[in-house]
């Protein structure tokens, strides 16, 4: 990041920086957004830190994202889950990433920061399956129960492995 | 007393002549050489059933996505699906006897839909409505079922994204049409599908996939043969 960028950055990344030293991994930003990549372990500190003394009390979006193949990334985890927080008073925005990585993808679950953060959660445990240690119902939230795969993930083919056709025909005869 | 022109006056039951008021019109006989009055129309009960029950099919509109939009215009007075006595859409399918799916189905719907059909009472009928609903349309992911007939029988399909509300009622029409052709008073389907459910109940005991690839045969995923073979979808995609 160039040095005029990193003057035209919000305070709250300093007070970040200062707080949490080399948790933050790697600050950067594309057009008005600002992303911290934070180590995991230190993940829940610093979104509680952010909720409770930096104003950023809205959790706005939590979602997730494979990157398996993506081009021009040759380091850092697989996985990357985000969390967009929102400053209600100065309507600033600020997102969060934490990476995760294969075999065993596992992160804190934030649903003792924010309680709207346990549907969004179940939706990345459905599509990708990362695990949210902590979260008190971490079922499927879009696919059916039975369902085995993690579809969103890059490995998965898009037209499934046969799962959409897995029913009994019910032919004249038997209706 | 007026004179009737069989020239009788009072009649005696013994001798009562056929009520006509043509004497030697060359009305039709029954086989046993009675005249069948005027007005009257010989047919088959089996016929005038599958009048009767073409005449009033009630709908279940199975409606899960934007061709659930068109079904509803077809519904309104524009165009009147009433005029072909089919407007009485019901939300219980223990009351309907025509399926009409419309819309994608999603694999978490697919047991919900076989349900509603195994739900409906015999006499029975469905419609395959737009694009979705027939082959999966734009559709063609993990989560989405590519053409609903692989799972319920199927009368009539309607093509389109959506289709226009005239394409339903002539959808309609060609069901009456069939309704009329095929029906019988036990009403247990179309005769025509019968072959074909036949060979489908045959691949049942198939691996999934497997049996709808054999019935394609060397057909590609849009139902024709492609010169070079089709050449982009494994045999593990095209299930
Ligand atoms: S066929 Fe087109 S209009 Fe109908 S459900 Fe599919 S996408 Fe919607």
């Amino acid at each position: 990041m160039s040095e005029e960028a990193a003057a035209t950055l919000p305070p709250v990344v300093g007070q970040l920086k200062d707080r949490f030293g080399p948790a933050v991994i790697r600050v950067s930003t594309f057009r008005d957004n600002v992303r911290v990549l934070v180590a995991a372990d230190r993940l829940i500190d610093m979104l509680s830190y952010l909720k409770a003394e930096a104003g950023f009390a809205f959790l706005a979006e939590l979602g997730g994202v494979d990157y398996l193949g993506y081009p021009g990334r040759s380091e850092g985890a697989r996985f990357e889950v985000h969390y967009v927080l929102l400053n209600q008073e100065t309507h600033e925005r600020l997102v969060v990433k934490v990476g995760v990585d294969d075999p065993d993808p596992i992160l804190p679950s934030v649903v003792s920061l924010w309680a709207g953060a346990d549907w969004m959660e179940r939706e990345v445990f459905d599509m990708y399956g990362i695990r949210f240690e902590g979260h008190p119902d971490l079922r499927r939230i879009l696919m059916p129960d039975e369902f085995t795969s993690f579809p969103l993930r890059k490995d998965y083919p898009l037209r499934g492995r046969g799962e959409r056709h897995n029913f009994p025909r019910i032919t004249r005869d038997e209706s | 007393m007026a004179v009737t022109r069989n020239g009788g006056g009072a009649i005696s039951g013994a001798s009562r002549p056929v009520l006509t008021n043509r004497p030697g019109a060359g009305l039709p006989a029954t086989k046993g050489g009675i005249e069948v009055p005027e007005n009257v129309i010989l047919t088959t009960v089996d016929s005038v059933v599958s009048a009767a029950r073409k005449f009033s099919l009630w709908p279940m509109p199975f409606a899960t996505a934007c061709c659930g939009i068109e079904l509803m215009a077809v519904g309104a007075s524009r165009f009147d699906i009433a005029r072909f006595g089919a407007e009485v859409m019901r939300f219980s399918p223990r009351q309907c006897d025509l399926l009409i799916v419309a819309g994608r189905v999603a694999m978490k719907m697919l047991p919900v839909l076989q349900r509603i059909w195994l739900q409906m009472p015999e006499p029975k009928w469905s419609i395959s409505m737009g694009a979705c609903a027939s082959t999966g349309g734009v559709f063609d992911t993990y989560a989405v079922v590519q053409g609903v007939d692989r799972f319920i029988p199927i009368d009539v399909y309607i093509p389109g994204c959506p289709p226009r509300p005239e394409q339903i009622l002539r959808a309609l029409m060609d069901m009456q049409a069939k309704i009329q052709a095929g029906g019988s008073v036990f009403g247990t389907g179309l005769p025509e599908l019968a072959e074909r459910e036949k060979m489908l109940a045959e691949k049942r005991n198939l691996p999934v996939g497997l049996a709808t690839a054999r019935e394609r045969g060397d057909e590609g995923r849009f139902g024709y043969k492609s010169p070079g073979g089709d050449a982009l979808l494994g045999a593990d995609e095209t299930r």
